[in-house]
């Protein structure tokens, strides 16, 4: 009677060893999109499933022998489930299928318009991507560059954190379009930055009588760069006269703002854009 | 059963021969349109405001020619000028009105003629427009008749107008393109001053939007007013007393109205300014000349003033919006009013916007803007 717990201890021992569900041995890192294989132990038959990111694949195997796994079954990085399902029970492991080395980009330019001169006004971000559209996580170099008309370009090569690459950089003092390019592994991405005049600077006006009235007129809009001001852009002439005051929101056109009014008399001119205040001129009468 | 064919022939005969005999209880006779004139059937006016009243009355009704009849003046005055003097033309805004009510007034009056203010309330596709006429009325034997202002229709002479023609087209980002695909972006616009105040009518908030960019906006301003604890009280946005499309560095004024609100309810207001890329057009530029403070024959103060349209097309309905500054430059007041004639090339178009009488004593400078709306353009 004494030795039945001992014998039972021996039984419950023994029956686990016997009971013991097949290994899984899985690779600690797979690279998307390559087939490998998963060894197993045991005997007899199995149902093997793969869980992973947005796909889950399941075959039937013999205990003992390898798994192929495909490499259209790893196509996605992230964490993937191996599950072994046998007469000897369950078994699971767990592994990491990481991005394959960069074939694009995901490319960010910010903004889209930017004013000249504008210190770090511009933002690049970069997310390098293998060829199944995986985050790149390992740091690889991306180089970006600024090319802008009439100007040697900028580049710099930033390392990525995280599967992020990012930079402000300067806009060039000329406006115009500028080409902001990311590149890696060779492969590049383009974006098309605007960069345009600030605001007007010397804001100035000229009047002149003709057959018409009066014709007001600004000199070359420029901006404080000398970047002709964009056409389109808002100038307000106020003409004070006697018969009371006259206002016209005239666009740049050309380069110059116009108007023709019908002749105030003596009068007094002033033009301004936005905030900006330009200068103020007096006219006579019949002048 | 063999007599209902012979009760019903009776009864028919019985019915038509009362139709005959008795009157119609219908005011008009159906089959002719309603209100028509006959010969020698016209209401004859017996006072100057009963002429005034008969001819409005018969426009209410859309009934020109019956109108016209009352004209006593129809060698000066066309009927077909007088009907486009109250129609309008050019897809104008009274193009899409109809007289609502009129109110008159005897303002003078002899044994032969008098002179009658007509108050006009127009139902437009905008809202109510008022109009003021001063008429002059004769007598003409037993009756009174409408002496109509000849219609002054400005005639733009032939010519060419040379226009340099900018626009912005969009092309934005298609569905199919991916996520990291640049987008334009949206115009940067700021609110450059901003003031809520209390009026008859509730709280206004006032100020200025000016875009920023270099390209068109579309823009609207949004108001939350929020009471001590920062919940939201009323919201509202500027509706139609904003100037919509802004193109780069232009400024245009904001009223947003909480009817029946009063400002000692309200703790904060929060603000928030949206901008939308959109294809606009440089042109029309519209000129307002010979602005002036002006005070109207009913005692008001008004800002007058004309609008001239310099390009080479027609802009059928035009809104005027004024910006009113106190003495530090604040915004005290934005108003706004449509012009019910079409803007014809080069031709001046007056305009006269109403100023409440508390914010008349503190105007000192103001600035006003147009709006343009064409049919059948962006």
């Amino acid at each position: 009677m004494r030795k039945l717990p001992f014998t039972f201890l021996l039984l419950i021992f023994g029956g686990v060893g016997v009971a013991n569900p097949a290994e899984l041995r899985v690779p600690p890192m797979v690279t998307a999109g390559n087939t490998f294989s998963i060894a197993t132990s045991g005997r007899g038959e199995a149902d093997f499933y793969l869980v992973g990111p947005g796909h889950v694949a399941r075959q039937k195997i013999r205990l003992g022998e390898e798994i192929r796994i495909a490499g259209t079954d790893v196509r996605i990085s992230g964490r993937y489930l191996a599950i072994l399902r046998s007469a000897e029970g369950n078994t699971s492991a767990a592994f990491f299928v990481s991005a394959e080395t960069p074939a694009s980009l995901s490319f960010l330019a910010h903004p889209s318009r930017v004013p000249v001169g504008e210190s770090q006004g511009i933002g690049a971000v970069a997310f390098p991507l293998d060829k199944f559209r995986n985050l790149v996580l390992q740091p690889v170099d991306v180089r970006f560059e600024l090319q802008a008309k009439d100007a040697p370009p900028v580049s710099l090569v930033v390392q990525t954190k995280s599967g992020v690459a990012w930079t402000p950089m300067d806009s060039s003092r000329k406006a115009g379009v500028a080409l902001l390019t990311a590149a890696v592994n060779g492969f590049r991405s383009t974006r098309v930055i605007q960069q345009v005049a600030a605001t007007p600077c010397g804001l100035r006006v000229k009047a002149q009588r003709t057959a018409r009235g009066l014709l007001v007129e600004t000199d070359p809009v420029r901006d404080c760069l000398g970047n002709p001001v964009p056409d389109g852009t808002i100038v307000s002439f106020t003409i004070i006269g006697r018969k009371g005051k006259s206002t016209v929101d005239a666009p740049i056109k050309r380069g110059v703002a116009s108007t023709q009014i019908p002749d105030p008399g003596a009068a007094s001119i002033s033009v301004a854009s936005s905030v900006v205040i330009g200068n103020e001129i007096r006219v006579g009468e019949g002048q | 059963m063999s007599r209902l064919p012979l009760v019903v022939l009776i009864a028919t005969v019985a019915l038509l021969a009362m139709g005959l005999v008795r009157p119609t209880q219908l005011g008009t006779t159906v089959g002719l349109a309603s209100g028509s004139a006959l010969p020698g059937m016209l209401h004859a006016s017996t006072t100057p405001e009963d002429a005034v009243r008969s001819l409005f009355d018969d426009v209410r009704r859309r009934d020109f020619n019956r109108a016209y009849s009352q004209v006593a003046n129809s060698s000066d005055v066309a009927l077909a000028a007088f009907t486009r003097d109250l129609t309008g033309t050019h897809g104008s805004l009274k193009t899409y009105s109809g007289l609502e009510s009129f109110e008159t007034q005897l303002m003078h009056a002899t044994d032969d003629d008098a002179l009658v203010r007509v108050r006009l309330h127009w139902a437009t596709a905008v809202g109510a427009i008022y109009e003021m006429r001063d008429l002059k009325v004769v007598r003409e034997g037993q009756t009174w008749k409408v002496v109509w202002p000849a219609p002054s229709e400005p005639k733009v002479p032939p010519q060419v107008v040379p226009v340099t023609y900018l626009r912005w087209d969009v092309i934005n980002r298609g569905p199919e393109d991916d996520w990291g695909t640049q987008n334009v972006d949206a115009p940067r616009v700021r609110i450059i001053s901003m003031s809520a105040a209390d009026n008859r009518n509730g709280v206004v908030v006032l100020g200025e939007i000016v875009n920023e960019d270099t390209v068109p906006a579309f823009v609207d301003v949004n108001a939350t007013l929020l009471d001590a604890q920062g919940n939201p009280l009323a919201q509202e946005s500027s509706f139609d007393k904003i100037s919509h499309t802004l193109l780069p560095a232009g400024v245009s004024p904001y009223r947003i109205d909480f009817p029946g609100m009063k400002l000692d309810r309200v703790k904060s207001v929060r603000m928030d300014a949206k901008a939308l890329l959109v294809p606009a057009s440089a042109d029309p530029v519209i000129a307002i000349l010979n602005q002036r403070l002006d005070t109207a024959p009913q005692g008001k103060q008004v800002l007058r003033g004309e609008l001239v349209n310099q390009s080479g097309q027609v802009v059928n309905i035009s809104q005027v919006l004024a910006t009113y500054y106190d003495n530090n430059g604040k915004v005290i007041w934005v108003s706004s009013g449509y012009v019910d004639q079409a803007l014809l090339p080069q031709m001046p178009q007056p305009f006269q916007l109403e100023i409440p009488e508390d914010i008349a004593a503190r105007v000192q400078t103001y600035r006003v803007v147009v709006n343009h709306y064409n049919s059948g353009q962006s």
